[in-house]
Formats: C-alpha cells, structure tokens, sequence
C-alpha cells in the first residue's frame, strides 16, 4: 500500500516535472509546477519530515508559484510567446546528459547511503526549532538579512527614479 | 474518530473478509465522504443563514414561503435548496476565447484547496479526521492553494474584469496571509505545539483559561487574525476581487452553473476554516466556558460548531454593515497598520511569557 502510494507520488512528480520543462506555453508550466511540488511535498512526508513537506507548500504553492503566475499574467501577450525547448547544440547535449546519467546513475548505487534502524521520529517541528536557535543560529541569521537584503533591494528597485 | 480509529473498528468489524490495505483505503474514504457531506449541508445552512440575516441587517423579511402553490417552505427554509437546484441546471457555458484546460481546472482546485483544510480540524476531542503534528501548519498551508486558482481563474477567463479580479485577490491574499500568520505565531508561541488537538488542550480549565484571555496582547492577536482571515476569504468590506460594482463578478464573471457553485461552495467552506481555526486557536475550541458543566465530548462538538458558527455569524454582520474598501485602503490597513501590530504582539507575548509565566 504505501509502496503503491509512494510510486504514484513519484510518477506524479517526474511526469509534471518533465510537462514544466518540455511544454511551450509558460503558464501550463507554472500550473504543472504546482503539482510537481506537491509530488515533492509528498516524498517529504514519505521521510517523516512533515515540517520540511509544510514549508514546502507554504512557501512554494503560496509564495513563490503566485508570484510566477502573477509575473506570467502581468506579462503583455504571454499567449503568443513561443518557448522552444528545441536547443542547438541537441547532438553535444545528448552526449553530455548521457554521460551525466551513467555519472549519476553510478553515484546513487554505489554510494554508501547511511539507513538509519532509528523508529520513525514523532513530529521534527520542536527538534528544528532547538537546533535553529542553537547550533544553526548564525546561519539562520545570515539568511534572513540575505532575505531582509533583497527585500529592499526590491522595493528601491521598484520605485524607480525620483 | 482519526482514521486509525476507523481503521480498528473495520478492522475489528471486517477481519478477514477484505485486506487491509482495502479497509485502509476505506477508512480514509469514509472521512471523505463524511467532511463532503458536511460542506454541502453547513452550506445549505450559512446561505440561508446569509439571505435571513442580511435581510434583517436592512429591515426587509427575506425569502418567505406565502400562500398556495410554488413557493419555498415555511420562513423560506428551502430557498437555499432551490438556489441548489438552480445552479446545478443551469446551462454550463465555457466562453470561446477562455483557455480552456485552466478555466476547468480552477473551480475545481479551489474547491479542493477548502476540502483538505477540513482534515486538520478538529470537531471534538476525539473527532479529527487527521491528529496531524503540523496541524494549524498544514491548515495555513493549504489555504494557499485557493489564491493560486483564483489568479488561474481569473486569467483563463480572458475577461478583463476576471483577470483584474484574479490579480486583485492574489495581492490581497498573499498580503493578509503573512498578519494572519503572525497573529497565530503568538498562539503557537503560548500553547508550544503546532497540533491542533494540543493547543485546545492547552487552553483547558474555563473562559479564562481560553488563548485570547491569556494576556493582554492576545485581543489584538485575534481582533488582526479574524480580519485578516476575512480578507483572505473575499468577503466585504474586503470583496474587492469580485466587488460586483466595478468588476461585474471578478474572477467568477464568465463562471456559470457547477462552475460557479464551486466558487461559491469553497468560499463558504473558507469561512467555516479561518472561523474554526479561530475558534480553536483562540476560543477554547471544543472546551465549555464554564468547567463541568456541559463539558462532555458530546458537548465538545456543540462548543466547537456553536463557536464556530458565531464566529460565521459576525463575518455575516460585517458583510451587510459594512461598504467596501478602496484597494489602497486595503493594503494601508495590512501593511501599516496589522503588520506592526502583530509584530508587536509576537514581542509583548514573548517578553509576557518570561516575566509572568516562567
């Protein structure tokens, strides 16, 4: 049952995954988008990380993807814009993703993956919440004055001369 | 009743006769069914609630049922079934030029986005489809899957009107979100837990036991938190994407039919999530007033659906009372004015809890 679930997340994912990048039409593949991370939201659940899979929706579905679309709607005549997804150099970038594959491919089977026997923890909220403010406080911290940065990087950029 | 729950009573009923991934299946299923049921008669009940209460609001007598012949019941009691009907037979139109694979899509997600919140509320201490750890998390996660179909709403309509109504409730909605988000910080602050179940427990012990009792601050964190979920439901004085006076119907204006009743079902079922995730994060959720009395878990869901719909209620009150904001207006009073406010509110909660409460 849960294998058969896990499999049907993991379709779902790789299937609107490859409809963001292969279709032309760039709102389809914002709205493709939102499945995919739902599918990825999904795998989160499926490593017990329940906080990671909420921070997921929240701040991809709620955040990020609206401003897309609201970047796509306000965009003058999106419908006519063609996004080929037809490159040049098609026979270099065969080989190159081939051969990054095999690369990849070898990577995932060989490597030592550490499985822990540990019982699946109950709710990682409070354990991400100590180590944020205690080990990782300084990282924690630098990343929001990079988001306070940009924040209003954006908001002088947007006014413009004056 | 959590889905384990149901699953042992199959279980126990069932052992045997079916596998248990089919009565897992089951037993999510039922939980399904249940929370459907719920949405259309809780909808049945708020439109008619809504079609009395503005009515009395401007002194008129609402729908009656008079005389012989057709007409809808005693005091009008089937008029929301006949709005139903209605909606239901209506021709459904897809206009020409509207992108159609989205224009099917959205009502449909935004329905869905309203359905799942469900899963984490609780209705009674033991009445939760999903105990989830991330309870009011996942509440305020999902939520945001009804903005996204808005704005796909209103853009694959192609209808200028639409699409200013879809653009209008994704600025409106991503604004309100982050007041509405902060004012239940505090709570989660006080209760310690993101478990919906946990944070009414906390709030054991009587009317002043209740979050919104608990200290000063916590007035103003509801008073920001219940405006704001009204302006993340679309409802006046917040109606702009669809204020019907500039914009025909915003978002839903080439929406007709089954179409146009998932707008309209999914906004209702919004207003009873902000409501419910207020009556439990603030109001005691399934706890009485007084302790002992009326304090059974039959009790709780009577406390739960009664707080709840109060709370419903006054959304109603304001819808009719109040005129409309100006979209300037709209973002002053979130940005200038709650924002700070609940920012304020997360430090004088913090700085409350060290010198009183430790």
């Amino acid at each position: 049952m849960a294998e058969l679930v896990f499999w049907t997340i993991a379709a779902l994912t790789i299937m609107s995954a490859a409809f963001v990048v292969l279709n032309n039409q760039l709102i389809y593949s914002a709205v493709a988008l939102l499945f995919t991370l739902f599918g990825v939201a999904g795998l989160y659940i499926f490593l017990w990380a329940d906080f990671i899979a909420g921070i997921q929706i929240l701040v991809y579905v709620g955040g990020i993807l609206v401003l897309v679309i609201f970047g796509i709607m306000l965009t003058n005549k999106i419908k006519s814009v063609r996004i080929s997804h037809k490159s040049m150099q098609q026979g270099v970038g065969g080989v190159v993703s081939f051969w990054f594959f095999i690369f990849l491919f070898i990577a995932l089977t060989k490597a030592p993956w550490a499985i822990s026997d540990a019982i699946e923890p109950i709710g990682t909220v409070r354990g991400i919440g100590v180590l944020l403010l205690t080990d990782y406080l300084l990282p924690f911290e630098i990343i929001s004055l990079l988001l306070l940065g940009a924040l209003i990087g954006a908001a002088v950029l947007s006014r413009g001369e004056s | 009743m959590t889905v384990d729950y149901i699953f042992d009573f199959l279980t126990s009923l069932l052992d045997g006769l079916i596998g248990s991934d089919y009565l897992l299946l089951l037993a999510m299923l039922i939980p399904c069914l249940a929370i459907f049921g719920f949405i259309t008669v809780y909808a049945l009940v708020v439109i008619y609630a809504e079609l009395k209460v503005s009515s009395f609001i401007q002194d008129k007598v609402g729908p009656m049922g008079q005389g012989v012949g057709l007409h809808a019941g005693k005091w009008g009691l089937l008029q929301p079934v006949a709005d139903a009907l209605k909606l239901l037979l209506k021709e459904d139109i897809i206009p020409s030029s509207a992108d159609k694979p989205l224009f099917i899509l959205a009502p449909f997600m935004i329905f869905i986005g309203a359905f799942i919140s469900f899963v984490a509320i609780p209705f009674g201490d033991s009445i939760i489809v999903a105990d989830l750890n991330i309870g009011l998390f996942y509440i305020l996660g999902v939520g945001s899957i009804a903005v996204l179909s808005l704005i796909l709403a209103g853009w694959a309509s192609n209808n200028k009107w639409s699409l200013y109504g879809g653009m209008r409730s994704a600025a409106q909605i991503v604004s309100y979100e982050i007041p509405a988000g902060l004012s239940l910080i505090v709570v989660i602050m006080l209760a310690g837990t993101l478990n919906m179940q946990d944070i009414i427990t906390y709030q054991a012990g009587g009317l002043f036991s209740w979050i919104i009792f608990d200290n000063p601050f916590m007035p103003v964190a509801f008073v920001v938190y219940f405006i704001s979920a009204i302006a993340e439901t679309n409802r006046t004085p917040f109606d702009l994407p669809e204020s019907e006076s500039e914009l025909v119907a915003g978002f839903a204006t080439e929406y007709s039919g089954m179409r146009y009743a998932f707008f309209f079902l999914s906004e209702y079922a919004n207003m009873f999530v902000v409501s419910a995730v207020a009556a439990a994060g603030f109001l005691g959720g399934w706890h009485s007033p007084i302790v002992g009395i009326m304090d059974s878990s039959a009790w709780g869901v009577f406390w739960m659906i009664s707080k709840t719909g109060f709370l419903i209620f006054v959304m109603i009150w304001l819808r009719w009372t109040l005129p409309r904001l100006r979209v300037d207006q709209l973002m002053n009073v979130c940005w200038k004015v709650f924002l700070p406010l609940a920012l304020i509110n997360i430090f004088g909660v913090a700085i409350w809890t060290v010198v009183f409460n430790s």
